[in-house]
């Protein structure tokens, strides 16, 4: 009896079983990091680090509605920037207190997304891609129109935010840790939210939306909840990017930003939380390198995705594990 | 006199130019098997879709459960105990038979806006979902994908998902189409045990199911309804078997 009530692949067993090592294993390389960074230059490689987490941070609220609800939001980098200007405009008046910035960043963003959402999710596939992508050029014109807050230019920061009057964050590691934290907290919280009684409803809904309606669900009041909780949590990572870049501007908001959150999400593997942050790593690291031989570097990165999207079906995650595998059986 | 559970009162729909339900008024009574039947075309569909809310009325009422449903949406109805099963098979493919079936219980056993806590580890979700898989005889692919079933059973998975949510009245769409002599049998016998429990609607072209198991007949032609009666009153009617069952009787 027991052995049925095991659930599967989408809602991950216990602790530590095969689907965990990969998690686990990336974790431990972002905890580690710091101790062996000091042999190379340090402040590049944890700034660099730290970019990924937060873009991670982004990419993980991303796959929760791409890849468990099918609910493919082409406006995500909107909410990203709504956040990174929360903390922007509060330090213009200055306010710099994270108590303070960091709600109103989660907040404003998850408002950004309850109003937003209400329209889009009345909306299916395609329109529902291009009424997001509508949605994140209207936030991108609106930043670039801010007169007071620096139009297309946006914003610096003076200093980042303290905690509680305690300037913690101005220094990288502890930066860097704070960042592990919030990454850490996000994948976490997704992991117990797809799989509880709610997960199941909203991957319900990705799966049959007519079968899920016929047996009682309004799966609008669903849809409309996680994509406020995803908006939210981009939130987060714009609230942790402006504070890593000490600036704010309307490009965080482009159009294009959001087309890379996408191809993180898809790089890494849908639907499993952990494939977006691989995905992440693997585009940034890419982006890093490959600009490092030529400003083109879209040149080569373009042929590489078509190559992972023809030959790594389920991403980046897919083929590790299809790799994992076959080392078992030797 | 009892009152019907569901009662429709010129139910009608028009796609366009073309009129698919017209003045459709049925009832059924409780515990009452009410089949309908009729060729290709006459509307069955549509008034299943109409009375569990997926399309809307162009005219008419439908009563529930002493309620006037005509303008709630479905998943509104769905939760006052009308229950539906697809013609073609409508179960979610990713998830596995017991999380289908426990999701059924999951709608009928309260909140949903529960954003912790293992669902796939609640034990009352999956043992009320592994009876109702146990008396339709589909306890032993509780595990399995629902994806991954054959035909017969994903319509049995049906049977299952709908039984769950503990109706109050049960719409089965054709739910024997595309079924080999064995599976159709198998499916008769699962439905011949519902039957009495709740009342249902049943569309069917399988005659000699229909003619085993009904308490009273509609027949719909050209989205009107014919006649309606008991199987014999059916069967013996000149009119249902000039324009229908001559053919499918021989």
């Amino acid at each position: 009896m027991q052995s049925l009530l095991v659930p599967r692949t989408q809602e991950p067993a216990g602790w530590l079983s095969a689907h965990e090592i990969f998690p686990v294993a990336v974790f431990l390389a972002f905890a580690l990091l710091p101790a062996f960074a000091g042999l190379l230059s340090e402040g590049y490689l944890l700034s660099l680090f730290a970019r990924v987490m937060i873009f991670a941070i982004a990419a993980v609220s991303l796959d929760l509605l791409v890849g468990y609800g099918s609910l493919i939001s082409f406006g995500h980098a909107a909410f990203v920037g709504v956040g990174a200007y929360a903390v922007g405009i509060l330090s213009v008046h200055g306010m710099r207190e994270m108590l303070v910035a960091l709600p109103v960043a989660v907040l404003a963003a998850g408002l950004f997304a309850l109003l937003t959402g209400f329209v889009c999710l009345r909306t299916r596939g395609v329109y529902f891609i291009m009424i997001t992508l509508a949605f994140g050029q209207m936030a991108f014109f609106t930043a670039s129109s801010l007169a007071p807050y620096g139009d297309d230019d946006g914003l610096t920061i003076a200093a980042r935010n303290t905690i509680a009057g305690w300037a913690l964050l101005r220094d990288e590691r502890s930066f860097y840790y704070f960042v592990l934290a919030c990454l850490l907290g996000t994948y976490l919280f997704c992991r117990v939210l797809v799989g509880s009684r709610f997960g199941r409803v909203f991957r319900g809904a990705k799966e049959n939306p007519v079968r899920m309606r016929t047996l009682g669900f309004d799966i609008y009041r669903f849809q409309l909840t996680g994509y406020v909780i995803s908006g939210s949590l981009a939130g987060l990572a714009g609230f942790l990017l402006a504070n890593a870049t000490e600036c704010v501007s309307p490009a965080y908001m482009a159009w294009q930003r959001s087309g890379e959150l996408i191809i993180m999400v898809v790089l890494g593997g849908l639907g499993s939380l952990h494939g977006a942050i691989l995905g992440t790593a693997a585009y940034l690291f890419l982006e890093e390198w490959l600009s490092g031989f030529t400003e083109n570097w879209k040149v080569i990165f373009g042929p590489l995705l078509v190559l992972v999207v023809l030959f790594a079906r389920g991403g980046l995650l897919n083929a590790l594990n299809g790799l994992a595998v076959r080392l078992a059986r030797g | 006199m009892v009152d019907p559970v569901l009662r429709t009162e010129n139910l009608r729909k028009r796609f366009g130019g073309l009129t698919v339900t017209d003045e459709v008024s049925i009832d059924v009574m409780p515990g009452e098997l009410h089949a309908i039947i009729g060729p290709n075309g006459a509307g069955k569909t549509t008034l299943i879709n109409q009375i569990s809310g997926l399309l809307s009325s162009d005219g008419g009422r439908i009563w529930f459960a002493g309620r006037d449903i005509t303008h709630l949406p479905a998943h509104l109805r769905a939760a006052l105990g009308l229950a539906r099963s697809f013609q073609v098979s409508s179960v979610l493919s990713g998830f596995s038979v017991l999380e289908n079936v426990a999701l059924a219980v999951q709608a009928r056993s309260g909140s949903s806006f529960r954003f912790t806590g293992r669902v796939a580890a609640e034990t009352d979700l999956n043992e009320a979902a592994l009876a109702v898989l146990a008396e339709v005889g589909l306890a032993h692919l509780a595990a399995r994908p629902a994806g991954l079933l054959s035909h017969g059973e994903r319509r049995v998975l049906e049977f299952a998902i709908a039984l769950a949510i503990e109706p109050k009245l049960l719409l089965l769409d054709e739910p024997m189409a595309g079924s080999g002599h064995q599976e159709g049998a198998r499916l008769q016998e699962v439905l011949r045990a519902l039957k009495g429990r709740f009342p249902i609607v049943l569309i069917e072209h399988d005659m000699t199911a229909v003619f085993a198991l009904a308490d009273r007949i509609s027949v719909l032609m050209y989205g009107r309804v014919l006649a309606s009666g008991s199987p014999e009153q059916i069967r013996a009617d000149a009119r249902v078997v000039a324009a229908y069952l001559g053919d499918e009787l021989e």
